[in-house]
């Protein structure tokens, strides 16, 4: 016990002596944490819109001038041709473009119907189907104006069918809800095992390992050592993050915060143990961050945070099943949102047992004392 | 001459004698543009619904038979009572619960307003508005159907075109910030760990008071990676094209060249962050958490930045990747030319340069 004591002292003089890298490892996060929660936003404002109108009447006019004060929109103006607008949407400069074609305003009284074209820059897909639908429905509000002045009996589509959406746990529908859980845990395991994983390569490369492999501390016990600094660290910097979510970004904490510190307690043993596991298998510092890059990446993306988990392709999710982040972000979504207790979270809290179990026997086998 | 070529030798031989490295340098891209570009898709498919069908009703069986059978969404399973809702949902893998209230189907027949409830996890808010979206559309259609209205007088007909996308793929916004970010976080990792790991081991003063000047030691530097860096650009944009499906519209020669300046952009940033720091250490951990975070964040590739709040636009502006990924999809999708994407090209080479000043400043203090 008093070795490991030891060597937890040793580590944290380590860790205090290198201002420079505590700072980097708790105000980094903290910064990241305030800023990236405003940009994680998935709506569709200020769109880009210019006009091709090739019929210069009051109908035309007020359509295009339907697009003047809408909050989604800004309008950029008339274009002068199509090809000026094919321009604009080649460039990047609009993001759409209304074309609204000669004797429009003609042919919706003699033929009672007229087109409008919609030219949609569908780089983004998702973007596209956004846009698209906002501008149609601004079209089709024109049209019921128009249809009500000039048709006698407006024909009363009475809507038989009412259906009424709902949307819990967060019913502003703000994003920043469902990002900042995410985002927390996404800093926690980038700091965790990254600076774990350069950890005792570091110590190998500098040749300090030597002089731990040459004492009696047991190969446990250097473990342990490593680890418990890091997850103190970790719970530090969970601490500080959740203060934001809860101060800053007004996100309730609905269940338990003692399940959500045990999860968290969990979560950082397994990334502390997932970089050890990095370092053992690695020679040099560069290896080993190459490692740990491609593991955060992996995580990161494939986590559930910037696209659905069950949309992506079965291969995926069987790989997925390694990701401690999905587990955590869940966990922590569902209780800090919806308020889930233990039992509602046992399949994450299964995974991320056997995770740890599993990574934590590997570093510890893998970790030789002779080098 | 002599000299810088000798250097530039013995970088080559260093690298090539790390071939665990090498392979890492070379494989990892390689795996992650491929995982990454099949796995990232926001195309909604099998979310799980659960269904609460108060009605037993012809019409609350056929709507979600209809629901069921889009494509959109999985019956994850069929309620009894309002309140399991809320457990479903604590689970956490239900995003969507259909309510029937009981006469449904009967006020449906007798021209009383029916209500049908979506009701939706919206923690997942993004996901929440879009299965709404849907479902509503399939009702929609579904009571459509059961009344053909008669063609409405003075309808303005809406014909959408996608341009460029008519298909509407994923693919097109995911392959492009995937590459953009791996080349970027790959080049600048090399380089930032490579002038650390000279000054950790103190060789860096040997070579500073070598009759290198500094920009040849930079040019040293970069060069062997930069040829690197371009092997792993090929690969990258010939996996995007090929195995992930990336349109190749314009010219294959500017893209080659934009993807050098981007190589170089990234390279150069990795020694900026190593001339700054003194272990290998803090070099990789700048590299990670200065770069990757907002460069996911903050580049557009997943969130719009016409959306974001003001300061975090003007931020963005000085995130390479946002500029790249501009870059790819003009050339790659519009295939448009440099007429079109000048104005991101100089930015790009006006950063490199920046950046290659900056490092030469801060290199030189040490000399004294």
């Amino acid at each position: 016990m008093r070795q490991i004591r030891f060597l937890i002292e040793k580590e944290f003089k380590q860790l205090f002596r290198n201002t420079i890298l505590l700072r980097m490892m708790i105000g980094t996060p903290v910064l990241q944490l305030i800023l990236l929660s405003y940009a994680a936003n998935y709506e569709v404002k200020n769109l880009n819109i210019s006009i091709l109108d090739q019929d210069h009447t009051t109908f035309s006019q007020r359509l295009a001038g339907k697009f003047r004060h809408i909050d989604n929109f800004r309008f950029l103006g008339y274009v002068p041709s199509l090809k000026q607008a094919q321009n604009d949407l080649l460039v990047g400069r609009a993001d759409l473009v209304l074309v609204i074609p000669p004797r429009f305003e003609r042919d919706l009284y003699r033929e009672d119907q007229a087109p409008v074209q919609l030219l949609v820059n569908a780089v983004d897909g998702s973007k596209a189907g956004i846009a698209n639908g906002y501008a149609s429905s601004i079209v089709q509000d024109f049209n019921q104006e128009v249809r009500i002045e000039n048709v006698p009996v407006a024909p009363g589509l009475s809507q038989q069918l009412a259906i009424e959406p709902q949307y819990w746990y967060n019913p502003r529908l703000e994003y920043r809800t469902f990002m900042v859980p995410g985002v927390l845990f996404e800093l926690l395991i980038l700091i965790g095992m990254l600076i774990a994983a350069l950890n005792i390569v570091r110590e190998k490369e500098i040749g300090t390992q030597e002089q731990l492999n040459v004492t009696p501390i047991k190969k446990y016990q250097f473990i342990l050592g490593k680890l418990i600094p890091f997850v103190l660290i970790g719970l530090l910097q969970l601490t500080m993050g959740l203060l934001v979510a809860v101060f800053l970004f007004n996100i309730p904490i609905e269940g338990s915060l003692a399940l959500l510190y045990g999860f968290a307690f969990l979560f950082l043993l397994l990334c502390v143990g997932m970089g050890l596991l990095i370092s053992a298998v690695s020679e040099t510092q560069q290896q080993a961050m190459y490692a740990a890059f491609f593991f955060i990446m992996f995580f990161i993306l494939l986590s559930g945070l910037f696209s659905s988990i069950e949309d992506m392709p079965r291969w995926a999710q069987i790989i997925n099943i390694i990701n401690p982040l999905q587990y955590i972000i869940a966990v922590g979504r569902n209780v800090m949102l919806k308020g889930s207790g233990f039992r509602d979270m046992q399949s994450q809290f299964v995974a991320l047992l056997i995770l740890t179990v599993v990574v934590l026997s590997l570093a510890t086998w893998r970790y030789r004392k002779t080098v | 001459m002599d000299r810088l070529l000798a250097f530039v030798k013995k970088e080559f031989l260093h690298i090539f004698r790390d071939q665990r490295t090498l392979l890492i340098l070379f494989g990892m891209p390689l795996v992650m543009v491929t995982l990454f570009g099949f796995a990232l898709t926001n195309e909604i498919k099998n979310a799980r619904v659960a269904i609460l069908d108060n009605d037993h009703g012809i019409h609350s069986r056929q709507i979600t038979d209809k629901l069921l059978s889009s494509g959109y969404f999985q019956l994850d399973r069929n309620l009894y009572s309002y309140r399991e809702i809320e457990t479903a949902f604590r689970q956490g893998k239900l995003k969507l619960a259909l309510v029937f209230p009981a006469n449904f189907t009967d006020d449906y027949e007798h021209g009383r307003s029916a209500q049908v409830q979506l009701v939706s996890d919206a923690s997942e808010q993004n996901t929440a508005l879009s299965l709404v979206n849907y479902a509503t559309a399939i009702i929609r259609d579904y009571s459509a159907g059961l009344t053909p209205t008669a063609h409405p007088p003075m309808q303005v007909n809406i014909i959408s075109r996608m341009v460029y996308n008519p298909e509407l793929k994923g693919v097109f916004v995911f392959v492009p910030g995937v590459m953009t970010l791996v080349l970027l976080l790959i080049s600048a990792m090399m380089t930032s760990i490579t002038i650390a790991r000279e000054k950790e081991v103190g060789t860096m003063e040997v070579l500073l008071v070598s009759p290198l000047s500094q920009f040849q030691i930079l040019l040293g530097k970069m060069v062997p990676y930069m040829l690197l860096s371009f092997i792993n650009g090929c690969v990258i944009m010939g996996l995007g094209v090929w195995l992930l499906g990336m349109p190749l519209n314009g010219s294959l020669g500017l893209l080659l060249a934009e993807t050098l300046l981007y190589i170089v952009l990234s390279l150069s940033l990795g020694l900026l962050i190593s001339s700054m720091v003194n272990t290998q250490l803090l070099a990789m951990f700048g590299s990670m958490i200065v770069l990757l975070m907002p460069s996911l964040f903050l580049s557009g590739f997943l969130f719009p930045i016409a959306s974001m709040p003001r300061l975090l636009q003007v931020i963005s502006n000085i995130i390479p990747a946002k500029y790249f990924i501009e870059v790819i999809k003009g050339i790659m999708i519009k295939g448009v030319g440099l007429s079109v994407l000048w104005r991101e090209t100089t930015v790009l080479a006006g950063m490199t340069a920046l950046f290659i000043v900056l490092t030469l400043r801060n290199l030189k203090p040490r000399l004294a």
